[in-house]
């Protein structure tokens, strides 16, 4: 790189290229947020699902399971879990429920969160929502 | 080292080895949990050691970028450092919080620490990186402003050069982005979106101006290049990740329900996201092919050189491999995505910092120059054993990520369920484990490397 192309070129391309991509994002992001309600059905965020997700944080749930594909490889997929469980909040719940405290020899094992009914209720019914999201018809199949 | 206050640097420095050895370790642990399920169990949880893992990496990465410009600054400014007292006493804050945080993570259930610290009042945690109970994220932004704060003002101070107005920019950007963190809303899709404002906008955006300015200031010490011809790759450079990165923030827009359009947005722009790491390639081989001196610590020009390479393939070549949208649908939050991120952050960021501390750290213990021979040779075999034990555990995780997908998202009915296909492909998780113990031969190897003495190694030409 050199003859006619300078440095004073080069840094004004930087400048120029970053502003230009920024505000295009900017304005992106703008229209995303807007398009949002009619995929996410916030109209359903209930109580319920408010606690869902606080559960689903405070017990780092990400560190081991993906939820829409984002999160740790360990554990299977749980953005559709509720339509793998046969559409049940009850086999979500006993799955969660019946986690041995000291795991099972060999294998891996979800530990024991010793969930109250209310917290069990709420994860399961954050899970129903997520699996109501239109996520442009992720994951491929029923398997996560 | 021309200026006394660039002596800061150094504990930045050791506390980043330091912190690197318990990621490594943590990452052994996990390795051995794949295979042996209960391994640890229910002591130290998967979630758990991940968690270290990830968190203990973004950490180090921190102190390192914090010791690189604590070093390059003065010396790009011809000036001491505005306040080596306040650089000094950040450190201290940043590596208690830090090693407070770690010991929260494995002392007490993660729910009982969201409770300790008052995650009620801002919740914040429990999301992927960002882990960090709300209060060390406040530690966190206090911490990086004392730290810009600092660095501007030495910039503001004295000469003002390309390669310090990048870093500047990268590391401002750095802790505006971070903000984002604390933004968590009830519903989960605008929580995914914003939670990439962070974790894209940082590996894929900002952190390349930070890469970018490290690797151009130690080209042209070890090379003796114009700076002009240096700075110039250097704008290129950070021009096209900018122009190519922040519209390619949109492949993680694919599957979280955001509109359909960024599966064009992101695949056109993502796939050109290899472009600028490959021009960072042929600068770096150029510009040590045009050298003007032989600067006598060849394992700093080996790492700048590495740096290049891996972050081209890691970031670049696995980036691209899984980019595309009609491809990432199946690839998506596999162990595809475990085998790029590995050899991304391992070829961008680790061996950046790795290539600041083999220039830096010789001068910083009052050498002229470089280490001795013998030094430089046992740090150049660690360069090779990480290097090559990345690539392979890089392989293995690919293998284990295709056949993972073929198993169990493609061939309809017969698709299997995910803990069946996990122990179907246990073979090549113990494959990647072994990998994982060179690369801990490699990460002794380095740190035995700095109590080698020896004669000095002098310039030749």
């Amino acid at each position: 790189m050199s003859g006619a192309f300078t440095k004073t070129m080069a840094r004004n391309i930087f400048y120029g290229g970053s502003a230009f991509f920024i505000f295009i994002f900017i304005a992106l992001t703008f229209d995303t947020v807007g398009a949002l309600p009619e995929r996410d059905h916030r109209e359903n965020i209930n109580e319920q699902v408010i606690l869902g997700k606080r559960v689903w944080e405070n017990n780092n749930c990400v560190g081991c399971h993906t939820l829409m594909g984002e999160g740790a490889y360990f554990a299977p997929e749980l953005a559709n879990v509720y339509n793998r469980f046969g559409n049940s909040k009850e086999a979500i719940i006993g799955f969660i429920k019946s986690r041995p405290v000291d795991g099972i020899p060999g294998r891996r094992s979800m530990p024991q969160f010793n969930l109250s009914d209310e917290e069990l209720e709420g994860v399961a019914e954050f899970l129903k929502w997520t699996s109501e999201v239109d996520d442009a018809n992720w994951p491929p199949n029923i398997q996560g | 080292m021309q200026y006394q206050s660039q002596m800061v640097a150094k504990p930045y420095f050791i506390a980043a080895i330091g912190l690197f050895i318990g990621q490594i370790i943590f990452g052994l642990i996990m390795g051995w949990q794949y295979v042996v399920g209960d391994f640890l169990f229910p002591e130290i949880p998967f979630n758990v050691a991940r968690m270290v893992h990830t968190n203990l990496l973004i950490v180090w990465l921190l102190f390192g970028f914090m010791g690189a410009s604590y070093y390059l600054v003065p010396e790009e400014s011809e000036t001491e450092l505005y306040s080596p007292k306040l650089a000094l006493a950040l450190f201290w804050i940043f590596l208690v919080a830090g090693a407070l945080t770690i010991v929260g993570y494995l002392a007490v259930p993660y729910a009982t620490l969201a409770q300790v610290t008052g995650n009620e009042l801002l919740p914040t945690m429990g999301r992927e990186f960002l882990e960090q109970p709300t209060i060390t994220k406040i530690g966190i932004v206090i911490v990086a402003l004392g730290f810009l704060f600092n660095i501007a003002m030495t910039v503001l101070k004295g000469r003002k050069t390309t390669v310090s107005l990048v870093l500047l920019i990268g590391l401002t950007g750095l802790a505006l982005l971070f903000l984002f963190s604390f933004y968590n809303p009830h519903n989960l899709v605008l929580d995914k979106m914003f939670w990439w404002y962070v974790v894209h906008l940082w590996v894929e955006g900002v952190w390349e101006l930070i890469l970018g300015a490290i690797l151009a200031f130690v080209l042209i010490k070890t090379t003796g290049v114009d700076r002009e011809v240096i700075e110039k790759w250097l704008y290129v450079i950070i021009a096209m990740t900018l122009i190519t990165g922040i519209l390619g923030t949109g492949h993680h827009f694919y599957w979280i329900g955001t509109p359909e359009y960024w599966q064009i947005i992101g695949s056109v722009f993502s796939a050109l996201e290899p472009i600028p790491f490959f021009m960072m390639t042929v600068f770096a081989f150029n510009m040590v092919n045009q050298r003007r001196r032989e600067h006598p610590n060849k394992a700093a020009v080996l790492w700048a050189l590495g740096t290049a390479v891996m972050a081209f393939l890691g970031a670049g070549v696995w980036g691209f491999l899984h980019t595309l949208s009609p491809v990432n649908y199946y690839t998506h939050g596999s162990q595809i995505t475990a085998a790029h991120g590995h050899m991304a952050f391992y070829g961008a960021y680790v061996m950046i910092v790795l290539t600041i501390i083999s220039y830096a750290m010789p001068m910083m213990r009052g050498r002229a120059a470089a280490n001795s021979e013998k030094a430089q040779v046992m740090e150049m075999w660690s360069f090779w054993l990480m290097t090559v034990a990345m690539v392979f555990i890089t392989l293995f995780l690919t293998a284990a990520g295709i056949l993972q997908i073929y198993m169990q998202r493609m061939g309809g009915d017969a698709a299997q369920p995910f803990m069946v296909v996990q122990e179907n492909i246990a073979l090549f998780y113990w494959l990647r484990e072994g990998a994982g113990f060179v690369f801990l031969t490699g990460l002794i190897l380095y740190v035995v490397s700095f109590f080698v003495g020896g004669e000095e190694r002098k310039e030749t030409a």
